[in-house]
């Protein structure tokens, strides 16, 4: 039989264990980021050894116009994409929660999910065969297209959940009290749904900053966003510039998920009343 | 005569296979305090839907004030409607919650505000303007929901189960103060509940819904004095069942042979079931047999004691009834064993043939 005393002891060393155990999985995680980070400032050519603190890299940024020209077209992608599929996929969740029977519902409901599915490389040949069937010219269009293509899912699924757990009743009380249908989607059901859109959105254009693998299939001349570059670059051998510029984009990324947890607290803490 | 508040003829709603409403008739008078009285899946609630237009009937017609709704969305009717789960707007404040029906109708603001704050007094919530819904207690939730649909003046009000939630000291005072609301405003209300008892205390009339159908419509006291059949005798309070048939007008022969008094109109012949309340049976020592009241003999099978009154099992062989005896001061008690007399008006004891 153990005592109190025992036991008290084995869940302490249990405790430190666990404790030994996150921090290493947090290095594991933070370590190469803090490494990237640190490397951004170095003095020297090359990312291996450490010659003194400059910020010359990060003003080489704005002279490299191919790098410019990338962020520019990162940015327009990422921006026209989002509002493109944040709107279709709120409005496949709306009617694949809130419309209770329609023909091929069910059909819709599974194939919205594949394209969360499938490998990144059968989506990029399928619609690298596709742009070239329709004679579009590989370009922004076809990238923004793809985009859009593989966001609607993901914001569709983000958004679903919110709607699930809306009461229907809310809506039914808004046309009870003279709501149009179109007003009581902007009075009642949008406000209580937009944590979800604006997390959908987040997601969006996080996943389309980052993506290379189908924009590298479907890009065209001129049109090659940031993430294709750098890793067009790496190739070629690691200069500290890509490390300003990865750090500058963790920054914008860090910036982009703290605005959306305070959006969503502060909605959050509006839908529960509190 | 004025006009029926709300109006329905030979309302069917189906679900696919399955006949929700089945084939309604009823006319709701102005002014009346009228519920649907039935058990879960009855069809009580999607009748109120249907006045309410948030579900059409599938055939037949629902008249408001004499105006036919047809296919009229919602947002079109003069009606206003307490919803079960209250459905306030969480995102709202209990003010704006309260001010969205007459936003919506474009009513000046200036007006909006003086009749968010009268509705806000009507239903004791003053000063909580500024709250939202959920730093609210559930009855202060009914009363928000309640006042966002009384303030756009309605010509008909529905609630649907809205008492439901709340616990039973709340419920019960809840019921006085919408009674007393509905006396105040003078609103027609269509009042949907499972409880017999709020039906009972709050209703002018109550229509009692079983699988789709409306089978008995009346004041209370006619519902539960005279119930049309055994579903309404049994769903509303407690009664005793004893099988007979009929011998002749307002006489019905026992198993046992015997004859006793009742109120039924169906051809002598014709098998009936008597309804007979509890309550409604007076016991005295075997022997005793006044005036024009049916007399049974039987023998106490088992007494049960719940403090403000007793009840006993009296068994006659063919059948056992439970008979009510309030407990009050010189009345006669029973022990299991004892032979008894069973008396009752034959008033009190309805001959059903459905």
């Amino acid at each position: 039989m153990t005592t109190g005393r025992d036991r008290s002891m084995t869940t302490r060393r249990l405790d430190r264990i666990l404790a030994g155990h996150s921090a290493l999985v947090y290095l594991f995680f933070y370590l190469p980021l803090a490494v990237l980070v640190f490397f951004s400032f170095n003095d020297s050519r090359f990312a291996n050894r450490w010659e003194g603190f400059t910020l010359d890299w990060y003003r080489a940024i704005p002279k490299d116009q191919a790098l410019m020209n990338s962020v520019k077209n990162s940015l327009i992608i990422a921006l026209e994409s989002t509002a493109v599929a944040t709107v279709l996929g709120t409005m496949a969740a709306l009617s694949l929660e809130r419309y209770k029977k329609w023909l091929g519902k069910r059909t819709f409901d599974a194939l919205l999910y594949l394209p969360v599915i499938i490998p990144d490389v059968t989506m990029a040949v399928m619609l690298l065969i596709f742009f070239t069937q329709i004679n579009q010219a590989l370009g922004l269009t076809t990238i923004i297209l793809s985009h859009i293509a593989f966001n609607i899912s993901f914001v569709a699924i983000v958004v679903r959940a919110r709607v699930s757990n809306l009461d229907p009743s809310l809506e039914e009380a808004a046309s009870d009290l003279y709501a149009s249908r179109w007003k009581s989607f902007r009075k009642v059901t949008l406000p209580l749904i937009l944590p979800g859109v604006l997390g959908g959105a987040l997601l969006a254009l996080t996943l389309s900053l980052d993506d290379v693998v189908i924009t590298s299939f479907v890009q065209g001349p001129g049109a090659t966003p940031l993430a294709v570059e750098v890793f067009a670059r790496i190739k070629r051998g690691v200069t500290p510039i890509i490390n300003a510029v990865s750090t500058l984009m963790l920054v914008a990324s860090i910036l982009l998920i703290l605005g959306s947890l305070l959006i969503q607290r502060r909605q959050g803490s509006a839908t529960r009343g509190g | 005569m004025t006009e029926a508040a709300v109006s329905l003829s030979s309302v069917v709603k189906r679900f696919g296979d399955v006949v929700a409403v089945d084939d309604v008739d009823l006319e709701i008078e102005d002014g009346e305090f009228f519920s649907l009285l039935g058990p879960s899946g009855c069809g009580k609630t999607t009748t109120l839907r249907m006045i309410a237009g948030l579900e059409y009937p599938t055939e037949g017609s629902i008249r408001i004030y004499g105006e036919e709704m047809g296919l009229r969305p919602p947002n079109k009717r003069p009606v206003n409607t307490v919803f079960q789960s209250y459905a306030l707007f969480p995102h709202m404040t209990v003010a704006d919650n309260i001010a969205f029906g007459l936003q919506m109708q474009k009513v000046a603001p200036a007006e909006i505000v003086e009749r968010v704050a009268n509705a806000i007094d009507l239903v004791r919530l003053t000063g909580k303007g500024d709250r939202r819904p959920g730093q609210l207690s559930g009855g202060q939730q009914q009363r928000v929901a309640l006042a966002r649909a009384l303030v756009n003046r309605p010509k008909v009000l529905l609630l649907d189960e809205p008492l439901g939630a709340l616990d039973l000291k709340l419920r019960q005072a809840m019921q006085l103060e919408l009674k007393d609301l509905q006396a105040r405003v003078g609103i027609t209300f269509v009042y949907v509940t499972h409880d017999q008892e709020e039906a009972l205390t709050m209703s002018d009339r109550i229509g009692v819904m079983s699988d789709g159908r409306l089978l008995q419509i009346g004041r209370p006291d006619h519902i539960y004095e005279k119930p049309a059949n055994r579903f309404v005798a049994e769903f509303i309070g407690e009664t005793n069942f004893i099988e007979g048939t009929v011998a002749g007008p307002g006489v019905v022969t026992l198993p046992d042979g015997s004859t006793v008094r009742a109120g039924t109109h169906s051809a002598v012949g014709t098998p009936v079931t008597l309804t007979l309340r509890p309550e409604k049976i007076l016991l005295e020592a075997a022997g005793t047999a006044p005036g024009d009241w049916n007399t049974m003999e039987g023998t106490v099978k088992r007494r049960m004691y719940y403090g403000d009154s007793l009840y006993y099992e009296i068994d006659f062989g063919y059948t056992v009834v439970d008979a009510r005896q309030e407990n009050r001061p010189r009345i006669q008690r029973f022990s299991v064993g004892d032979r008894v007399t069973v008396l009752f008006d034959p008033a009190a004891a309805e001959a059903l043939t459905e």
